[in-house]
C-alpha cells in the first residue's frame, strides 16, 4: 500500500505528549508506534488467543454442555477468539489500535471464507464426478441404459456434441450483434446511444429462463401444429436463447474493454486521415485484441454452463442427435439436471460425472482468459497504472468481463470520452 | 475537446483561422464506408433495443390469456396456482413472496462478506495478493448456477441442518425462525438463501471493490495524518465515500437473486406459498418464480401462458430492482464513473 510511508504516529493513549513536546528526553520513550507494526510478540498474542478459544469452547462445547454442531463450535470459538485477542491487544497498546487490529482480523478472515465454499465444492463434485468418469463418458450416449446398469456405463457423448453445437451457435448469432453493438456504444456519435446502453443494462439483469420462455413461446409454441422440426425443441432454439443471454453480456463487456483504447490512437489515426471505420478496424479492435477475446471466452464459459434457458427449447434427449436443427437434443447442463433428478443411484453418479466435465470446461475457459488477458496486462501494463486515479490494477480490463459491472477507471475521468461532447452532425 | 478539430480532415476550414477569436463551426461529412459502418453499429445498436422491446412486447401478448381469465388483480393478489378447475386460479402472489425472500436472505449474507472481502482486496493485500483474491471471486462467478445448486442440493442441505435446527431451537420465538413440529428442515429458504448468496457475493465484491478503489488517496492519508489507524481511516473515509457504491452493489445483487433459477429450482421443493400461513423460512418448502417456472418445462398452452405472466412479473421486479441500483450508485459521490 502507498500509504504505508504516511502510518507513522504514536499511539493515541500512553504517550501522545511524549512524541515531540520533550525532546530532551530519553530515546527509548520518544519511539513512536506504527500502529500496523506487527512484531513476534504480536504473532504470538495472536496464536495464543486462537488456541485459548478452542480451548475454552471444547470445553464448553465437548465437555460441559452436550455439544452443538462442528460449525457451531468454530463459529463460536471464532467470536471468543475476536474478543480475547481484542482484550489482550487493548491492554498492550491501547484500545485503538486493538479494533484495527480486530477489524484486521475480521476482515482477513472475511476475505478467507470466500475460498472455503469454492473449496468444497470443487472438492465434493470432483470426488462424486470421478466416481463414474471413465473414458468411454465421452464416446457414447445413453442408448440402452436401464436404471440397474452401473454408472460407469453409457456416457454423455451426446450432450457434448449439444453443448459444442449450441454455444457455438449462439456465439454466431450473438457476436456480431454485440461487437456491433459495442462498437455503436463507443464509437459513434448517435444520440440513441444513451437509450440502447440503458437498455443492454437492463437486459443484462434479464433472468435467463425468461429467454427460454421468450423464444419458446415465440417460436415454438405458435408452430406447434405446424410439425416444421425447425419450429420445435431443438438445438438452434436453444442457440437463440443463448445468444439473448449472451448478448447484453459481451456487449457491455467488449464496450469496457473498448473504452480502455487510449484517444490519443485513435486521435492519431482520424489526424492522418483515416475513416472512422477504417480507425476501428484497423487501430482499436487489434489494440483491445485481447481484452476482447478475454471478453468473449467468459462469455462462453457463462454460456456453456447455462441450464435454464435450455429446459424449453432444448429438452433434452438422451440420445445422439447431431443435427442441431431438427428434434431435441441434449446439453451438457441439461445432461446433469436431468440425471440427478432421477431416482436411481447410477444416473445421480453420471450427472455427477457430467458435473465435473462441466466444472472442468468452466475452468479451463476461466483459466484461458486469464492467460490471454495477462498477456496483455503485462505489455501495457506501465502506462496505464499512472494518472490521478491509483490504486486501480492494470488487470482490472481483464477483469471485467466476469462480472460485466466491473468498472473501469476510464469511466471517471470525462477525457476518455472524445465523443460525448455534443457536437453538431 | 481537441479531439473535435482532429475529426474531420475532409472538410476545409470555413472561415479564415485568423479572423479574431470566433469559434470554428466543424461540420463532419462522412465518407461512403463512414457512413455504411455507421449504419450498421446503429443497426445492431438498434436491434438490441428492439429486441429487448420484442421479449417484454411477447410476454406481455402470451401472458395476457392467462391473467384476463383469472384477471389482473387476481392473478397479483391470489397465491393458489391451479389451472385445473374452471375458472383457472392462478396467482402468483405466492410465488413473488418466495422469491423476494429468498433474495433477502441471500443478500443479507452476501452484502457483509463481500463488503470485508472488497475491503480486504482494496486495503489490505498487497498487489500480488489482491490479484489472487480477485482471480478467487471471478472463479466464484464463473462456476454455473447448476454447480451451485447441485452442491447445495446434494451436499450443503444435509450441512446446514444443524444450524437450521440450533435456529429454530433457540431463535424460534422470533417468527421467521419458527418451524412446525416434525418439519424436514431440508428444502428451505434459509438454504437457498445460503447457496444464492454465494453466487451473488462476486457481483457486490466486485462493485463496492471498484468503488473503494476510487477513493481519493489524499483524503485517505488526511485521516492517516491526522493520527488515525487503518481501520479508523476505512471508516471514516472509505467506507462514506463508498456508501453508494455498496447499497447500489447490493441491489445489484438482490437483482441478480431474484431471477437465479437453476439452483433454487433444485434446492426448493417449490410449492407456492400460501397466504394464510405464517413464512417458515428455516423449514422444507417456498417457491420462487423462475424456479417454478424451471419446473413446467413442457406444459400446456394455458399454463405457459400462466408462465409468462409470472416471467413477466419478475421480469419487472429486476428490471425496477435493477434500475434503482444504477441510479443509486450513479448518483453517488463515489458511483459517477463506474457503470453498474
Amino acid at each position: 500500500m502507498s500509504t504505508d510511508t504516511t502510518s507513522t504516529m504514536p499511539t493515541p493513549s500512553p504517550a501522545p505528549a511524549a512524541t515531540t513536546a520533550s525532546p530532551a528526553r530519553p530515546a527509548p520513550q520518544r519511539r513512536a508506534r506504527r500502529p500496523r507494526e506487527f512484531t513476534n510478540f504480536d504473532v504470538w498474542v495472536l496464536v495464543g488467543s486462537v488456541i485459548s478459544a478452542l480451548c475454552l469452547n471444547w470445553l464448553i462445547f465437548y465437555r460441559l454442555t452436550a455439544g452443538a454442531s462442528l460449525f457451531g463450535f468454530l463459529l463460536c470459538s471464532y467470536l471468543t477468539f475476536l474478543a480475547i485477542f481484542g482484550a489482550v491487544t487493548a491492554d498492550r497498546v491501547g484500545r485503538l489500535v486493538a479494533t484495527d487490529r480486530v477489524m484486521t482480523v475480521v476482515v482477513v478472515s472475511a476475505a478467507a471464507i470466500v475460498f472455503v465454499p469454492l473449496v468444497l465444492l470443487i472438492g465434493y463434485i470432483l470426488v462424486q464426478g470421478l466416481k463414474a468418469l471413465r473414458p468411454n463418458f465421452f464416446i457414447s450416449d445413453q442408448e440402452g441404459i436401464t436404471p440397474v446398469l452401473p454408472s460407469t456405463s453409457g456416457g454423455a457423448s451426446h450432450a457434448i456434441v449439444g453443448s459444442i453445437e449450441q454455444v457455438g451457435l449462439a456465439l454466431l448469432w450473438s457476436l456480431p450483434l454485440a461487437l456491433a453493438a459495442a462498437v455503436f456504444l463507443n464509437e459513434s456519435r448517435s444520440r440513441w446511444r444513451r437509450p440502447v446502453r440503458i437498455f443492454v443494462d437492463a437486459m443484462s439483469g434479464l433472468p435467463s429462463i425468461v429467454a427460454g420462455l421468450f423464444i419458446f413461446a415465440t417460436l415454438i409454441l405458435p408452430f406447434a401444429k405446424s410439425g416444421n422440426p425447425l419450429f420445435g425443441y431443438n438445438g438452434f432454439m436453444a442457440s437463440l436463447a443463448l445468444a439473448i443471454t449472451m448478448l447484453p453480456t459481451i456487449t457491455r463487456t467488449v464496450d469496457v474493454v473498448l473504452r480502455l483504447v487510449p484517444d490519443g490512437l485513435r486521435e492519431a489515426s482520424l489526424a492522418l486521415g483515416a475513416s472512422r471505420a477504417r480507425t476501428v478496424i484497423s487501430i482499436v479492435f487489434p489494440t483491445a485484441r485481447t481484452g476482447m477475446t478475454t471478453a468473449v471466452v467468459l462469455g462462453i464459459a457463462r454460456a456453456v454452463g447455462e441450464t435454464a434457458p435450455l429446459l424449453f427449447t432444448a429438452f433434452g434427449y438422451d440420445l445422439m442427435n447431431a443435427n442441431p436443427f431438427a428434434g431435441s437434443q441434449e446439453s451438457l447442463p441439461l445432461f446433469v439436471y436431468r440425471n440427478i433428478r432421477k431416482p436411481d443411484l447410477s444416473a445421480i453418479e453420471r450427472g455427477f460425472a457430467g458435473a465435473l466435465v462441466l466444472l472442468l470446461l468452466v475452468v479451463a475457459l476461466f483459466a484461458l482468459a486469464r492467460f490471454i488477458g495477462r498477456d496483455r496486462s503485462k505489455r501495457r501494463g506501465t502506462p496505464k497504472g499512472g494518472g490521478a486515479a491509483v490504486q486501480i490494477n492494470p488487470d482490472d480490463p481483464l477483469n471485467a468481463p466476469i462480472v460485466p459491472s466491473t468498472g473501469i477507471p476510464s469511466g471517471a475521468d470525462p477525457s476518455s470520452h472524445p465523443q460525448q461532447e455534443p457536437i453538431t452532425s | 475537446m481537441s479531439g473535435i478539430d482532429l475529426q474531420d480532415p475532409p472538410t476545409p476550414p470555413s472561415p479564415a483561422p485568423g479572423a479574431g477569436r470566433t469559434k470554428r463551426v466543424v461540420t463532419e461529412v462522412p465518407s461512403v464506408v463512414d457512413r455504411r459502418f455507421n449504419a450498421i453499429t446503429m443497426g445492431a445498436g438498434i436491434s438490441v433495443l428492439v429486441l429487448l422491446l420484442l421479449v417484454g412486447a411477447f410476454l406481455l401478448i402470451q401472458s395476457s390469456d392467462a391473467i384476463s381469465q383469472t384477471g389482473i388483480l387476481r392473478f397479483l393478489t391470489r397465491t393458489e396456482w391451479r389451472t385445473d378447475v374452471q375458472p383457472p386460479a392462478i396467482g402468483v402472489l405466492g410465488l413473488l413472496t418466495g422469491t423476494v425472500l429468498v433474495a433477502v436472505v441471500a443478500v443479507l449474507f452476501a452484502v457483509p462478506l463481500s463488503v470485508f472481502c472488497a475491503l480486504a482486496i482494496t486495503e489490505y493485500s498487497t498487489a500480488r495478493r489482491r490479484k489472487w483474491l480477485i482471480g478467487v471471486v471471478d472463479l466464484l462467478a464463473a462456476v454455473p448456477s447448476l454447480l451451485f445448486g447441485l452442491w447445495g442440493f446434494l451436499y450443503l442441505s444435509d450441512k446446514m441442518i444443524p444450524i437450521s435446527t440450533w435456529l429454530s431451537q433457540n431463535l424460534g420465538f422470533i417468527p421467521f425462525f419458527h418451524t412446525e413440529k416434525n418439519a424436514s428442515l431440508t428444502g428451505s429458504i434459509f438454504i437457498a438463501g445460503v447457496v444464492v448468496a454465494l453466487m451473488v457475493l462476486p457481483i457486490i465484491t466486485s462493485v463496492t471493490r471498484e468503488v473503494f478503489s476510487q477513493t481519493p488517496p489524499g483524503e485517505k492519508e488526511a485521516a492517516l495524518a491526522l493520527g488515525g489507524t487503518r481501520w479508523g481511516m476505512i471508516r471514516s473515509v472509505v467506507l462514506p465515500y463508498g456508501r453508494g457504491g455498496i447499497i447500489g452493489g447490493s441491489m445489484l445483487g438482490l437483482g441478480r437473486a431474484l431471477g437465479e433459477t437453476i439452483a433454487v429450482a433444485l434446492l426448493l421443493p417449490q410449492v407456492p406459498q400460501r397466504i394464510g400461513d405464517s413464512i417458515h423460512i428455516l423449514q422444507n418448502g417456498g417457491a420462487t418464480v423462475s424456479g417454478f417456472i424451471a419446473n413446467r418445462a413442457g406444459a400446456d398452452a394455458f399454463t405457459v401462458s400462466g408462465l409468462m405472466a409470472a416471467g413477466l412479473v419478475l421480469f419487472i421486479i429486476t428490471l425496477a430492482t435493477n434500475m434503482i441500483a444504477s441510479v443509486v450508485v450513479a448518483r453517488s459521490r463515489s458511483g459517477a464513473g463506474v457503470d453498474l
